[in-house]
């Protein structure tokens, strides 16, 4: 989960299922609890039985919620893996730069992460991926056997 | 119809709007344009369309009218349609909506696809969030793609299986065959998700941990490569080779070798190496060492390696870093129950912990100083905890309070020290303290006998000084009631014993009951013990005077108690003497509960045949000594003791209710467990069967199990399986708990073990906090 300054959220990715309305106020009550701790606590907070391990950049707050048996210190690392994807990505990255291209932030997260775990260690890998990808996007994609018809159009 | 306007128009075109009725203006709008452009079935903006609902979805509207044409970009040949459609599945179309399931052909499709990139989608989305329905369906599918050498999708396949399994433990079996050769990858990608997958087989089911125990030296190896390799620039972070992969193999190597003598061997110097070889200045070998450290704690180290991990965690606590000061007390708390003295040699820096400004390293540096506490080092600990309690946030006052308590009465050197820790724990912090600590406080006072004196001088100097904090009141009053005698003819031997009158005290306890600081238990409290002191005071036509006037009071329970009151003076003016003092003892712990509408005359007449055959004593011993609630035993002695405790043995095996079960204590080889189940119809019960096991080489007999719980609560104990523990763990006692808990309130419960060992009685209490929250929420 991605929290600006102001509590505006920015990118939230759920692994276990919930309604609506719980994800609705876990994310209240974590963004609550996150925004208002003092500049030099701890990264860590308990919160009914899950850990949440928090860290900011610049003006926008990245929060993992796991379960208690998770080794907080390795998921500060995780964190700082995932922002230094995206600065890899968007070349020294800011605030705007995930919510004008909100979609590209999922995608490399979800060729970093998936189900809660990680799936790929190495940095160059998972850049590399991703730019395969989007050049297949520009490539106008189509499956194998599949004239393209058109020209690709933007989103 | 001209075209819809790009995503990031879109975006910026929101940002503008600068209030909120603006912006829920624009996204109205917007979304009637695109609405309208769904109905046209437009394929070639689909994608377009569908990418704004979501930016619009992550901003808090309603976006489930989009969900259908999610189904139609994932069907879609384009990639980018693809891409957009399985985005807005994983958030849109979670398991709980309807059509979720018609996600599942597509993904079927798409696993078998020739683009890898695509078979990458479908794999993720299956991964996150597929349903049970659904991973039961593309299990097969995920299981043929396992065999694949392409390594970008091997990895995503692992993780995939690893959520089906999480959602389908039945299938596990399916993913045994692919497991071979699991370790003998290059891949670090591959490798760390082949290592969750193992991790995760061996976590839910004993044969597999079983069968996979054979890979440790293999593990072990992959680790020390790691280690010893040099630079790998794909992997390294911060001067270390892929940590995330260490940490994995780590848990891994702790599950492989809990219990097991032979693995845990094996992986010995490995642990040994990293606990020793990693570099500390950065979090990231920090995070590596922490979890070196709950591996060996978990495993069957040698003691050596023991205290390596102790001390490198009493290093932690040294550290600047919050952060690692954190964690090092977490993982204290978890160790000090099994390695006391390691942990004891780190315990100023503990306490210095106390002094931190962070509020989360506060609690748990308070914690571990509680678990410390013993017999040597009462006196110093103590002086820090009251220091904490007086200077620390009203968050942690009460569990403070009730810590100190508790510790008190377990290792007092003495028991003026013990009166004086009370004092000085009701006067500072008072009013936080639990309701449950008064009557403890009580009985505790009125075994002290040679200190009622003093301490009820103490008590009422108290008093003069401050009446806002209600437990202290209420335990002073009692007092006065009690010793009232002592503290007029002055007799206090501890200190300088003052001068009061009758009179001056009488004025005290009256001046509680007009005050509007007191609540109506504490004037409670206050007219019972004016009424007590009628057998100890002389002015007794004062105390007649004041009883009659809170014979008509507003206060229902104060006009009860001052009528019956009367009524003793009227009529049992010649037994008041003989039986008050343990009489009022009872009314005041509320006893009978049950009892309470009765008229206290009816109550004095039963208790007349009640009181003399018990001492007070023996009284408090019934109630367990601790609080206000009855625990009402089954005292069915003559079921045979095997067959009763192999049923509840039976019971106590199964966690019916998924509830994880927990140890409540563990000290001197004796060691509790507790297990839960739910009881049916009624979900407010609880059951908790608890499981006594002896690790020492001798038999513990006579044990007794007793608990009490907070007001709220109510608690029934069956009968237990049998009072004897046998020694060497050949056995275990179990016997069975029901808790009612109407108002769902947190679980706490105070035990007392009493049992003979080589010859000795052994007596014990102890608190447990740490119920896991499914049992009482």
């Amino acid at each position: 989960m991605k929290v600006n300054r102001q509590g505006k959220l920015r990118l939230q990715k759920w692994f276990t299922s919930m309604s609506d309305r719980e994800k609705k106020k876990i994310i209240r009550d974590m963004t609550t609890m996150v925004l208002a701790r003092q500049a030099r606590s701890c990264n860590f907070l308990q919160w009914k039985d899950l850990k949440i391990i928090y860290k900011r950049y610049a003006s926008l707050y990245f929060c993992l919620a796991v379960e208690s048996q998770e080794n907080e210190l390795l998921a500060l690392e995780i964190i700082h893996r995932y922002v230094e994807l995206l600065d890899k990505y968007f070349g020294n990255v800011c605030e705007l730069d995930i919510i004008f291209n909100f979609e590209k932030a999922y995608f490399i997260l979800d060729e970093f992460l998936m189900g809660g775990e990680i799936q790929e260690t190495s940095k160059q890998i998972v850049n590399r991926s991703i730019e395969a990808s989007d050049m297949l996007q520009e490539l106008g994609g189509y499956a194998a056997g599949c004239p393209s018809l058109s020209p690709p159009r933007s989103l | 119809m001209p075209a819809p306007i790009r995503l990031r128009e879109l975006i910026r075109t929101i940002r503008t709007a600068r209030t909120q009725a603006e912006e829920r203006e624009m996204i109205q709008k917007e979304c009637a344009a695109i609405r309208s452009s769904f109905r046209e079935e437009d394929n070639t903006y689909r994608c377009r369309n569908v990418a704004k609902l979501l930016y619009m979805h992550m901003l808090g509207y309603p976006a489930h009218f989009g969900q259908l044409e999610c189904l139609k970009l994932i069907a879609s040949q384009k990639f980018t349609d693809k891409r957009i459609g399985y985005l807005g599945a994983m958030l849109l179309l979670d398991e709980r909506q309807d059509v979720h399931l018609l996600m599942t052909n597509c993904i079927k499709n798409d696993l078998n696809h020739s683009t890898q990139y695509v078979q990458g989608l479908a794999l993720c989305t299956l991964g996150c969030m597929g349903s049970s329905e659904m991973c039961r369906d593309l299990a097969g599918e995920v299981e043929k793609l396992l065999k694949t050498s392409n390594s970008y999708l091997r990895k995503k396949v692992t993780l995939c299986a690893v959520h089906v399994i999480r959602k389908v433990p039945e299938l596990m079996e399916m993913f045994l065959p692919a497991t071979k050769n699991l370790l003998s990858e290059k891949n670090h990608g591959v490798l760390h998700t082949s290592v969750v997958l193992l991790t995760e087989m061996c976590e839910r089911s004993p044969d597999m941990l079983a069968h996979f125990r054979k890979l440790v030296p293999q593990l072990v190896r992959i680790l020390k490569n790691l280690i010893m390799s040099g630079y790998s620039p794909e992997h390294d972070v911060s001067g270390i080779s892929d940590p995330f992969l260490q940490v994995r193999i780590l848990r891994l190597l702790r599950i492989l070798g809990k219990g097991d003598d032979d693995s845990s061997e094996a992986m010995n110097d490995i642990l040994a190496q990293v606990a020793t070889n990693t570099e500390t200045s950065k979090n990231v070998g920090n995070a590596i060492l922490y979890e070196t450290v709950l591996t060996i704690m978990d495993i069957k180290s040698e003691s050596g390696l023991r205290v390596l991990a102790i001390n490198i965690l009493g290093r932690f606590l040294l550290n600047n870093d919050k952060n690692i000061r954190y964690v090092a007390l977490t993982s204290l708390l978890k160790t000090v129950q099994t390695d006391h003295n390691a942990v004891q040699r780190h315990r100023s820096t503990i306490v210095d912990c106390l002094k931190d400004l962070d509020v989360s390293i506060k609690r748990r540096a308070m914690e571990l100083s509680f678990a410390l506490v013993n017999g040597n080092n009462i006196r110093g600990m103590m002086k820090e905890l009251l220091y904490f309690l007086d200077s620390c946030d009203p968050e942690f006052k009460a569990d403070c309070a009730s810590g100190v308590f508790l510790a008190a009465e377990k290792y007092a050197p003495s028991k003026r020290w013990h009166i004086d820790t009370i004092m000085r724990v009701l006067t500072t912090a008072g009013s936080y303290v639990r309701d449950d600590s008064v009557p403890n406080l009580i009985q505790l006072i009125t075994n002290s006998v040679e200190m009622h004196a003093y301490t009820v001088q103490r008590l009422y100097k108290a008093l003069l000084d401050d009446i806002s904090q209600q437990p202290l009141v209420q335990v002073a009053s009692w007092c006065i009631g009690e010793y009232g005698d002592l503290l007029v003819s002055g007799q206090c031997e501890e200190e300088e014993p003052i001068q009061v009158t009758e009179d001056e005290v009488l004025d005290v306890l009256e001046g509680l009951l007009v005050s509007n600081l007191s609540t109506p238990v504490t004037r409670g409290y206050a007219l019972t013990a004016i009424m007590k002191l009628s057998t100890r005071f002389t002015s007794v036509n004062r105390i007649k005077k004041v009883v009659s006037i809170y014979g008509s009071s507003i206060d229902v329970e104060l006009q009860q108690r001052a009528v019956e009151y009367n009524a003793l003076f009227k009529k049992y003016d010649h037994m008041r003497n003989g039986f008050h003092l343990s009489l009022l003892m009872i009314i005041n712990f509320r006893f009978f509960v049950v009892l309470s509408s009765f008229k206290m005359v009816q109550v004095c007449l039963s208790c007349l045949c009640v009181v003399p055959i018990l001492q007070a004593n023996d009284l408090l011993d019934l109630l367990g000594g601790n609080d206000v609630v009855p625990v009402i035993q089954n005292t069915v002695s003559t079921k045979p003791a095997s067959a009763g405790g192999e049923l509840l043995d039976l019971l106590g095996d199964l966690s019916l209710s998924g509830i994880p079960p927990m140890t409540a204590y563990n000290k001197n080889g004796l060691k509790i467990d507790f297990t839960f189940e739910r009881a049916n119809p009624n979900p407010n019960i609880a059951v908790i069967t608890i499981h006594a096991s002896n690790s020492t080489e001798a038999d513990m007999t006579d044990f007794v199990f007793q608990a009490a719980v907070p007001k709220t609560f109510q608690l029934q104990l069956l009968s237990p399986s049998s009072n004897v523990v046998p020694a060497l763990n050949q056995g275990t006692v179990t016997q069975v708990i029901r808790v009612l808990n109407p108002q769902k309130q947190q679980l706490r419960m105070r035990i007392k073990l009493t049992y003979t060992h080589k010859g000795s009685a052994v007596q014990d209490l102890a608190e447990v906090n740490n119920f896991p929250p499914q049992s009482w929420q």
